[in-house]
């Protein structure tokens, strides 16, 4: 049992919360992830770590309230406990001084992303950061990403603040040299910034998020066709070079168990607990 | 020859007692376990057909060298307890065993009586013994005085939790490491209800907790600790890896990625660890068309084929590219899938998945085989035939044709001797390349057996104990 510390809603369902999980705490690296498991009969969630606390022995994740697991998630309080938490999970994330990085973060990615910028930045490289939501309101850590960045850009689906859609990175791309480029965030935002980022043969590092089932390599739904390669993003990402992924085939991989997922969050706010009133 | 001595006896009893099983109809429907086990008449009546051997030929062929003349006897006489602490002597996972073992291979396949009937049912009985006891509840052995010594097991496969068992017996404090959130490897999360109840695997978990053993469920070794850590910072003394086989292999043929191919071990895992069966109840979805494929000949493609049917596909085929004589899996459970109306497809091979709009398969293109002379393995070689491809209507497809040792602790070891392959280098003893660290089962091996890796765990676990006894 993972005793939840304290939680946030950062924006409309968007929750971070803090857990107690000190074995985690001390080994996590930006990059990786847990598999988070509420009760006995739950599912296996991988979620990305956001932040960690060896001393205190906490970690925190950040997660969107899209279907019946992440609601479930949402309703628990301070002081309640999660089942079963494994991780860290997946390999860290490449952090050195590449020199000048471009950091692209969407939706609730934003919060993984923050631990990403401070690491490069404490490596010493120069850090552009662009962060996206769909509309403003969904917008959060602005604040802390402002202060970690050299320079920060804000880009909504809807032009609701700051740049309309990610168009605008033509510019910056034309106009600067970049060593590297980070991005994390809905799939179709990844294969946006990839074909932004390609003319200009900036070394692109996406964090894939396929179907998982264990996420330690043992199941194969987390293949991705990498450069004509079969990758389980479990174990040989979740980072990879996005100008050599197969977004298309990522895309409806993820999309499997869509009627399923869809069922099982109706009938859970029909009934209440899932069970189908056994 | 001995057996001479018995041959006078006029009444051996040639037939088997068989085993009450749920009939075909109904158990295609269900996830209950499907042979229901010997009742104490039928126990009684199987056990009498034992010759009592004064050379057993039965027991050169268990891997763990059961008595097994002496457990019959005393089933025979009703003594069920001594019955059970005979075979305990060797098996510390009976009820499994029982009824998961190969029995066709090993022990039953030397019984004498073999030769002019049935042999003895050697694991039924063992079967009927461990439920006996489980029924009863478990009398938990004496300890040994503490040692002060602390073994971290990884992987609470067979091979982990018999190791764990043997060490605590012998008062060593042991700390099992499993990196999904429930204990029992292979056998919780492949070998479906329908041939192994989880409730057994549970009890004998429960067994292993009482004798002390602490499990650390969650704990993927390698990311959360790494060898070296457990073993210097971490106060062990001694590590045993039996992380197993369960990296999944693919076909590498076009289509491999499209939406309902399954591997045989993700398909499993929904299935046997997640519990999809009772979707929505529990979280884990599965989704299973009218016109399942399984692919492969071996236990783990007969288990998928006979689960996909149980989810409630119309029509089940495994597609294996050599002949029935060839195929791997137990003769038993073969005959249960046919039963069940499963239909096999021998010398025929994927060459290609074709998939709809949506991403999703929908046809297999295949190639007829031949066989040619045996290969290495010694069986024979299929071989294509020109131009035979052709195709099948899918929506569904396992892919069962093997697993190989999952890598995590292979990468994160410096100095761990590892083959080609992927497993773990390892004398008989389970003694690897580095002190102290000792492995067994099928990350040793490759894919085998669960009393292999039974073996394999009480061996080393003999050896890390002299180990331990022997430094300072
Ligand atoms: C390595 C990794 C890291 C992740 N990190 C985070 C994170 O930090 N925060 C966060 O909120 N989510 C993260 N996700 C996605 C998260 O795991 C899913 O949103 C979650 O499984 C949804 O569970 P659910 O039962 O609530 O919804 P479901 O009922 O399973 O799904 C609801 C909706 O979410 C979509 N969905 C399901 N799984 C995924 C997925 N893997 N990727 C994208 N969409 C999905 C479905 O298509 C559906 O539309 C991560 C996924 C992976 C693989
Ligand atoms: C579907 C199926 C059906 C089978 N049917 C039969 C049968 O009928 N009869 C028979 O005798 N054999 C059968 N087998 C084979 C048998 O189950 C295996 O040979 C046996 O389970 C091997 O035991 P093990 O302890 O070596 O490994 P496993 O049972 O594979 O257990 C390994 C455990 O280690 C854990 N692990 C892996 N890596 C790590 C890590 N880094 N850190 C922590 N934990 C880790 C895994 O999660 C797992 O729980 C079957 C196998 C399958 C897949
Ligand atoms: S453990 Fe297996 S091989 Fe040994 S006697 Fe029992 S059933 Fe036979
Ligand atoms: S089981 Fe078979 S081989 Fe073994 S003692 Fe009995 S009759 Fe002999
Ligand atoms: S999630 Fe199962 S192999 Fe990656």
């Amino acid at each position: 049992m993972y005793e939840i510390l304290r939680t946030e809603e950062l924006a409309p369902k968007i929750k971070l919360f803090e857990v107690y999980a000190p074995e985690i705490a001390e080994k996590a690296k930006p990059g990786q992830f847990i598999i988070v498991i509420i009760n006995e009969k739950g599912e296996r969630v991988p979620l990305t770590i956001a932040g960690y606390d060896a001393e205190k022995g906490s970690i925190t994740f950040v997660f969107n309230e899209v279907g019946k697991t992440t609601k479930q998630l949402g309703l628990l309080k301070e002081g309640d406990s999660i089942w079963n938490i494994t991780g860290p999970l997946g390999n860290p994330s490449e952090i050195r001084n590449f020199g000048k990085v471009l950091c692209v973060a969407g939706g609730v990615m934003i919060a993984p992303m923050l631990l990403q910028v401070r690491a490069l930045r404490e490596a010493g490289n120069t850090v552009v950061t662009v962060m996206g939501a769909r509309i403003k309101e969904l917008l959060f850590f602005k604040d802390e990403m402002k202060a970690l960045s050299h320079r920060l850009y804000v880009a909504t689906d809807d032009g609701s603040e700051g740049y309309k859609g990610l168009n605008f990175l033509k510019d910056v791309l034309a106009e600067e040299k970049f060593d590297r480029c980070v991005a994390m965030g809905p799939v179709s935002m990844l294969q946006k910034v990839c074909e932004l980022t390609r003319p200009y043969k900036v070394p692109t590092v996406v964090t894939l998020m396929p179907i998982m089932v264990d996420g330690m390599g043992m199941c194969g739904v987390c293949r991705v066709n990498v450069g004509g390669q079969m990758k389980f993003g479990c174990v040989d990402g979740p980072e990879f070079d996005g100008h050599l992924v197969d977004f298309d085939q990522l895309i409806k991989r993820q999309r499997m168990f869509l009627p399923e997922e869809r069922l099982s969050a109706l009938l859970w706010e029909l009934g209440g607990c899932g069970c189908g009133g056994k | 020859m001995v057996v001479a001595e018995s041959k006078p006896q006029p009444k051996v009893k040639k037939k088997a007692v068989p085993i009450p099983k749920q009939p075909p109809e109904v158990r295609k429907h269900n996830f209950n376990e499907v042979a229901l086990g010997y009742t104490e008449e039928q126990a009684l009546e199987e056990a009498s057909r034992c010759l009592q051997c004064p050379q057993p030929q039965c027991v050169k062929g268990c891997p763990v060298e059961i008595d097994i003349p002496a457990f019959i006897k005393l089933l025979r006489e009703g003594k069920y307890e001594e019955g059970i602490k005979k075979i305990k002597e060797k098996n510390s996972l009976p009820a499994i065993c029982g009824r998961v073992c190969p029995q066709e291979e090993q022990c039953q396949k030397y019984c004498v009586l073999g030769k002019v009937g049935d042999p003895v049912s050697i694991g039924r009985l063992e079967r009927f013994l461990a439920d006996w006891e489980r029924a009863r509840g478990f009398t938990i052995p004496e300890r040994a005085p503490p040692t002060g010594k602390k073994v971290a097991i990884i992987g609470a496969g067979p091979a982990g939790l018999t190791a764990a068992a043997d060490l605590a017996k012998l008062g060593h404090e042991v700390v099992i490491f499993e990196a999904l959130h429930l204990p029992g490897g292979v056998l919780v999360y492949g070998i479906p209800e329908f041939r192994l109840p989880k409730s057994i695997v549970q009890a004998e978990v429960d067994y292993i907790r009482k004798l002390g053993v602490e499990l650390k469920l969650g704990y993927l070794i390698g990311r959360t600790y790494t060898i070296p850590e457990l073993l210097k910072e971490r106060g062990f003394d001694a590590v045993f890896i039996g992380t197993g086989a369960g990296l999944p292999q693919f076909l590498g043929v076009p289509g491999e990625n499209l939406g309902g191919i399954y591997s045989a071990n993700e398909f499993l895992i929904r299935v046997n660890l997640m519990k999809s069966y009772a979707f929505p109840e529990y979280d884990t979805p599965i989704r299973i068309g009218k016109h399942v494929v399984v692919i492969g000949g071996g236990n783990v493609a007969m288990d998928s084929a006979r689960s996909a049917l149980r989810l409630g596909a119309e029509q089940v085929c495994i597609v294996y590219r050599r002949s029935r004589e060839e195929m791997p899996a137990r003769k038993e459970e073969i005959e249960n899938a046919e039963e069940e109306g499963i239909i096999c497809k021998f010398l025929a091979a994927p060459t290609r998945f074709i998939g709809d709009e949506k991403g999703w398969v929908k046809q297999m293109e295949c190639i007829q085989m031949e066989l040619g002379p045996p290969d290495e393995s010694g069986r024979r070689r299929p071989v294509p035939v020109k131009g035979s491809e052709f195709l099948m209507d899918t929506d569904t497809v396992i892919i069962a044709i093997g697993r190989t040792p999952n890598p995590i602790i292979q990468r994160t070891t410096e100095g761990l001797a590892v083959t080609k392959w992927g497993t773990i280098v390892a004398d008989e003893n389970g003694k690897t390349s580095l002190e102290g660290v000792y492995a067994g089962g099928d990350i040793v091996t490759g894919e085998a057996t669960v009393i292999s890796a039974m073996g394999a765990g009480k061996r080393a676990a003999r050896a890390i104990h002299e180990y331990l006894m022997s430094k300072k």
